[in-house]
């Protein structure tokens, strides 16, 4: 369903030209479990971030869903990703001003869904992230591991294909980010294709897919066998 | 499926609340440039009617004539160091009442003489003249009659007087029907003119008024101060005036010596004058909307900014460029909006004030600089948030989540 081949990302920075992502060639199916480790600087979020459509390559060519989305114009990339991908950041990302059931409802509304068709999903994500009594509290009122269940409930709102989790478990205690990872496993036997970038290697080994990333290339790419993995 | 009109601006309306600071200045800034285009147009319209009122209130579609003529000023000077132009006289008068296009004609004589009854006595304006220069000049009286609707040369010996002099001359008593002393002749009183008769120059509540051939003997004068003539329709004053002239150029051996004026030209001057005045500090004040635009301008710029992750969130979301710009353009315009509706409501309420203060001045700010200030904060709301709205359009989502 991804399809990534000889991609290349660089920045230039001042008159130096940054290669954040050096010739990469990456296949992932639907369902996978995937995460991304790697030292700092690799290019990690970079890969993360043309995966999900807020970057584009320098070269190279990205399929997605047998489509070639390397060169799309700005409506069909935001509609792409309003549909098709759910995004979760290390930094949460709410609006502060919002609750957390209005955060989570922010996808719908930009999608033009009607509040009548809005209302059961909302209350059905609230429920299923475990939110009833803080739906009307705003993210200052919250944990961090609450804030991260509103980002995940606004990430699976729109009931994407793909979960793209940006070191979700790096702002939060041992306890609520084993929370977070425990859910994004779930929603990942639900059918959803999560890829976790992480730096915590007890989080990275529990993916079923393990890519190490070095210098802008994919370093190594293990698939553990189904045996293994239980 | 375009996001609904109503969820777009209950986003912008959070965002609002979400940052009052800004919310408040650019609302003052839109309200003050509003409230300032309604209140001095207000005056400029107010000074416009009260002065056209005042004019009005000489009478409608009004012919003036009086003697003596220049080219240039219309006044002849030459008459004021040596030889006297022909005067107005009765006959002349007489002559241009045959003119069809004239409904009323009045002419008038003036001075001033020693008015006297049982032992007080002042000294009075006088005005002489005929039973249609009340309908003229839209006077009213008070009590009794008018002067009779008699030939103009009859010099009947009665008289209508002001309220002031009855009050001085009569005090308590009643005054109609009394015998009072003008100089050396005896008047009747036959009616009281009404207080709301108030008109440029002549204040009649101080004035005593006699058939204007009465007027001739007191002042021993053949010639008259004036022709006030009242055309039949708007659309005949100009006839009447160059006929009036033409007449009176014939009776006068071929010399024009009159000058005669239209109220129409003199209204029509001061309306232009005090009209153009209104739009010009209407657009005086309009240029304050304009500087509150470019304040909202910056403070939007300022916001994109301060919100440069909530935007690259909306693009991670799913926001395609066009829908942030709706965002950030119904944020803007529903500022301006408010700050226009909060101005409208200033305005006026200054509008009344100015009027509580003045009575005489009728400020009312007009229909089209309403709908202006209105339309004007609402478009420059719109025109000056384009710019940052684009620029939000196009942060990199990437750099703009890490709140570059
Ligand atoms: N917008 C940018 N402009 C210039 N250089 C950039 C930009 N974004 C990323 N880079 C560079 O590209 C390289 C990869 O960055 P990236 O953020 O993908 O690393 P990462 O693996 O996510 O690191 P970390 O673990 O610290 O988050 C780095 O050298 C970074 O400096
Ligand atoms: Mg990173």
């Amino acid at each position: 369903m991804i399809e990534l081949i000889s991609i290349h990302r660089d920045f230039l920075v001042g008159d130096q030209t940054v290669h954040a992502l050096d010739d990469i060639n990456l296949s992932i199916q639907a369902g996978e479990y995937i995460s991304i480790m790697g030292p700092s600087g690799s290019g990690k979020s970079t890969l993360l971030n043309l995966i999900g459509l807020l970057d584009s390559a320098t070269e190279g060519s990205y399929l997605l869903n047998q489509q070639d989305v390397t060169v799309l114009p700005d409506g069909q990339r935001a509609a792409t990703r309003s549909k098709t991908i759910g995004f979760v950041f290390q930094a949460f990302h709410l609006i502060p001003r919002l609750t957390a059931a209005e955060n989570i409802e922010l996808p719908l509304i930009l999608a033009g869904t009607e509040p009548e068709r809005r209302r059961p999903l909302v209350n059905k994500a609230v429920t299923d992230m475990d939110l009833t009594d803080r739906a009307h509290h705003t993210p200052d009122q919250l944990s961090g591991g609450q804030r991260q269940r509103v980002a995940i409930a606004r990430a699976t709102i729109m009931q994407p294909n793909i979960l793209l989790a940006d070191e979700p478990t790096g702002n939060l205690d041992q306890k609520s980010g084993q929370d977070v990872i425990n859910i994004l496993e779930q929603l990942n036997q639900q059918g959803i294709t999560v890829i976790i970038v992480t730096h915590d290697a007890n989080i990275g080994q529990r993916a079923m897919r393990q890519i190490q990333m070095v210098d802008g290339r994919i370093e190594s790419d293990q698939t553990l066998s189904q045996t293994s993995s239980s | 499926m375009a996001t609904s009109i109503s969820d777009i601006a209950r986003f912008s309306w959070t965002a609002l609340m979400g940052y009052p600071t800004r919310t408040i200045l650019m609302l003052t800034a839109m309200a003050i440039g509003v409230a300032a285009v309604i209140m001095l147009t207000a005056l400029g319209e107010g000074a416009r009617r009260y002065v056209t009122n005042e004019f009005s209130s000489l009478g409608t579609n009004l012919v003036i004539v009086f003697p003596g003529y220049s080219e240039t000023s219309g006044l002849n000077p030459i008459a004021m160091v040596g030889t006297t132009p022909r005067d107005l006289t009765l006959d002349d008068a007489q002559v241009l009442t045959r003119n069809t296009n004239i409904r009323r004609i009045a002419p008038i004589n003036i001075g001033s003489v020693n008015a006297s009854f049982q032992g007080r006595s002042r000294e009075v304006p006088i005005i002489g003249s005929n039973s249609e220069l009340l309908n003229i000049r839209h006077w009213k009286l008070a009590q009794g009659h008018f002067l009779p609707a008699t030939d103009l040369d009859r010099a009947t010996p009665v008289c209508v007087i002001g309220r002031k002099i009855s009050d001085e001359l009569f005090a308590t008593q009643a005054a109609v029907g009394q015998w009072i002393r003008l100089g050396d002749r005896r008047f009747r009183v036959i009616g009281i003119m009404a207080s709301e008769g108030r008109s440029i120059g002549v204040d009649v509540q101080d004035t005593i008024m006699i058939p204007v051939a009465s007027a001739q003997q007191l002042f021993n004068t053949p010639s008259l101060f004036r022709i006030l003539i009242e055309a039949k329709t708007r659309s005949a004053i100009e006839s009447v005036k160059q006929s009036t002239i033409e007449i009176l150029k014939e009776r006068h051996q071929g010399k024009r010596d009159v000058t005669v004026i239209t109220q129409d030209a003199v209204l029509v001057t001061f309306d232009r004058i005090l009209g153009a005045l209104t739009y010009a500090i209407g657009g005086i004040a309009a240029i304050s909307l304009a500087v509150a635009g470019i304040l909202i301008m910056n403070v939007m710029l300022v916001a994109v900014s301060q919100r440069t992750a909530e935007i690259g969130l909306l693009k991670a979301l799913g926001a395609p460029q066009r829908q942030i710009i709706r965002l950030i353009l119904s944020e803007a315009i529903m500022l301006s909006a408010f700050g226009a509706v909060i101005g409208l409501l200033l305005g006026e309420l200054g509008c009344f004030a100015i009027r509580q203060a003045f009575p005489d001045l009728p400020a009312y700010a007009p229909l089209w600089a309403v709908a202006t200030a209105i339309a004007v904060s609402l478009l420059a709301g719109f025109i000056f948030s384009l710019l940052p709205a684009r620029q939000a359009a196009r942060l990199d989502p990437v750099l703009a989540l890490r709140g570059k």
